[in-house]
């Protein structure tokens, strides 16, 4: 069990850790989140004693920590950080091996935990062993990261943004795994993190901290459910409601679209259509704003050479504000007569269209990240 | 005529063979006796440099200077304090041995990753294991560099020791300067330019042989 009492930092002037209290029970997953400089990597620090308080005290399982050798108390808590920071000089078993080492294992007593645990993660002994960090892929170096912390069996592990620099798909797999670990040797785990669906996904207990405080101290449920804080509310903004709920239809327009005034003549608009293959475009008013749209093929039945587009318009393609919500656009464009649907400025100029490619092109991108256009 | 010298010359290292090789081996004395000093000033010191910073500069800026005083200065006052002889010449090329160790190990530990750091301290590294497990294995290379450097610029500044008696190979030079004898002065700057090439190249390969696996290719 870890227990804060009334403890504080301040670095000069700035308050870094404000009188906190709180207490994390065996075998929870704690994570800390907040906004950058809230103190929650502060926080953890204090647990290993990188960082050694003003004020207070922190408790482990009832013992001062600050009575502690620091060298002693941080062979019996894991420490995991961003960079890994695993040795390059050192092959993967030997860095797992360290703290069993520091403490004077025998081989015949670390060499099984460190096969044992390379078995763990997916990551056979005899190929695995024997490389070096820089022969490892991202995913992979954390994953023996994480190994290293563990190998000493410490019922505490303190994990500082451990997946921050990975890509979405080895994140996810990571803390599934962690998840798992976590679980199966009942471990204690405070997590610290910035991003909330990571939070959600792995904690027991969220502390959400600001300025130094815990503004929060609760459940993922109970956090969704009420959050008691806008800044709270404000951070977890997209996990409200249905997913994608805070895409609007600017997040899926194309912006080079075809525009022309609406005296335009008609073989100059045939003959701009052509040239960007397109067969209908955006008809504007003399101050930009939008006034409908006009089709090749309508020209072509009611055109002769010299009128303008103005008197040929059609008005059937639905109009979306900038901000209108993802779900109603898509429901415009399902049932569009033209397959697209216009999207407007509040001045009523036009931003751009949403057509079936965009939206296909956008929901790519939202699940997989840039696409090649 | 060029191969004619060049027999002359071959000739005359045959004659002298036992004298060269006398001033060859005091070469290698000096050579080693006063690289042997520098590292063991050198990275004591530049480890200590590393841990108090604030030092660092001043004492680099100082090593610079005496590196920029000519060899023959130096000699010189070596010579008032030490006499003539072997003494005066090891503390000079001493000193001239300490400042590429120096720096080459400054820098080396000052350039480790500060996550490593971060990292060994957290799982419960003293600050000694620290500097002997983490520090040094990752700066090693770039001290042996700094060695390799230190070697070759002693070869080339001892061959000023037979200016002050002290022998080697620039005694060679010297006699062939002070007699117009074009053999003595080869004789002493042919096998001092081999022996600071292929010391330069032994020191690669060990350096070579000494980095892991897991550092071959990243730049230290």
């Amino acid at each position: 069990m870890i227990e804060f009492e009334n403890v504080s930092k301040s670095y000069g002037e700035s308050k870094v850790l404000d009188r906190l209290n709180f207490r994390i029970n065996p075998g929870e997953f704690v994570v800390l989140i907040g906004p950058s400089g809230c103190g929650k990597t502060t926080t953890l620090r204090t647990i290993n004693r990188l960082i050694e308080p003003d004020g207070g005290k922190v408790f482990i399982n009832g013992e001062d920590i600050s009575k502690v050798n620091p060298v002693q108390l941080r062979r019996t808590i894991g420490y995991v950080i961003q960079q890994i920071g695993l040795f390059p000089n050192m092959t993967v078993e030997e860095n797992i091996a360290v703290v069993p080492k520091l403490l004077k294992y025998p081989k015949e007593k670390w060499q099984p935990i460190v096969r044992e645990l390379l078995e763990l993660v997916g990551m056979p002994y005899k190929e695995n062993a024997h490389k070096y960090p820089s022969e490892l892929s991202g995913g992979q170096q954390q994953r023996i990261g994480v190994l290293r912390a563990l190998a000493a069996s410490p019922p505490i592990v303190l994990m500082d943004e451990p997946f921050g620099a990975l890509d979405p798909i080895t994140r996810e797999a990571l803390q599934e795994e962690v998840k798992r670990i976590q679980k199966k040797l009942k471990k204690t785990i405070v997590f610290v993190t910035h991003d909330m669906d990571e939070a959600l996904r792995m904690a027991d207990t969220i502390v959400f901290m600001s300025g130094g405080k815990i503004l929060q101290m609760a459940s993922p449920e109970e956090l969704l459910q009420n959050p008691a804080d806008p800044l709270i509310s404000e951070f977890m903004g997209k996990h409200k409601g249905a997913p994608g709920a805070s895409l609007t239809a600017g997040d899926f327009m194309k912006t080079r679209v075809l525009k022309a005034s609406r005296k335009t003549q008609t073989l100059q608009s045939v003959e701009l259509m052509r040239k960007r293959d397109v067969n209908s475009m955006i008809v504007v008013n003399d101050d930009d704003t939008y006034a409908g749209t006009v089709s090749l093929d309508t020209i072509k039945a009611l055109g002769k050479a010299g009128k303008e587009i103005g008197d040929m318009m059609e008005d059937q393609a639905p109009i979306v504000n900038l901000n209108e919500d993802a779900h109603d656009t898509f429901e415009k464009l399902y049932t569009s007569p033209v397959g697209y649907v216009v999207v407007l400025n509040d001045d009523k100029t036009v931003a751009g269209l949403i057509t079936k490619t965009s939206m296909a092109k956008a929901m790519g991108e939202a699940l997989w990240g840039e696409m090649l256009s | 005529m060029g191969g004619n010298a060049v027999m002359t010359f071959v000739a005359f290292c045959i004659d002298h063979q036992k004298d060269i090789f006398n001033c060859l081996v005091r070469h290698f004395q000096l050579v080693g006796i006063s690289v042997a000093a520098g590292m063991l000033i050198a990275i004591p010191l530049g480890i200590f440099l590393s841990r108090f910073k604030h030092f660092a500069l001043a004492v680099l800026r100082l090593a610079g200077m005496v590196q920029t005083i000519p060899g023959l200065v130096m000699l010189g006052f070596a010579l008032l304090l030490f006499g003539i002889g072997l003494p005066p010449a090891l503390f000079v090329l001493s000193i001239y041995a300490i400042l590429p160790i120096l720096q080459n190990t400054y820098t080396g530990i000052t350039e480790v990753e500060k996550s490593y750091i971060e990292a060994a301290k957290g799982i419960g590294m003293t600050n000694g294991q620290i500097l002997r497990k983490i520090e040094i294995p990752l700066a090693l290379s770039s001290i042996v560099g700094g060695i390799r450097t230190s070697v070759v610029f002693t070869v080339s500044w001892a061959t000023l020791a037979g200016l002050i008696g002290a022998g080697g190979l620039g005694d060679l030079i010297w006699t062939g300067l002070s007699t117009y004898n074009t053999n003595y002065i080869l004789a002493g700057a042919v096998p001092s330019a081999i022996v600071a090439i292929a010391l330069s190249g032994l020191i690669s390969i060990i350096q070579k042989s000494i980095t892991p696996r897991g550092l071959k290719g990243v730049s230290v």
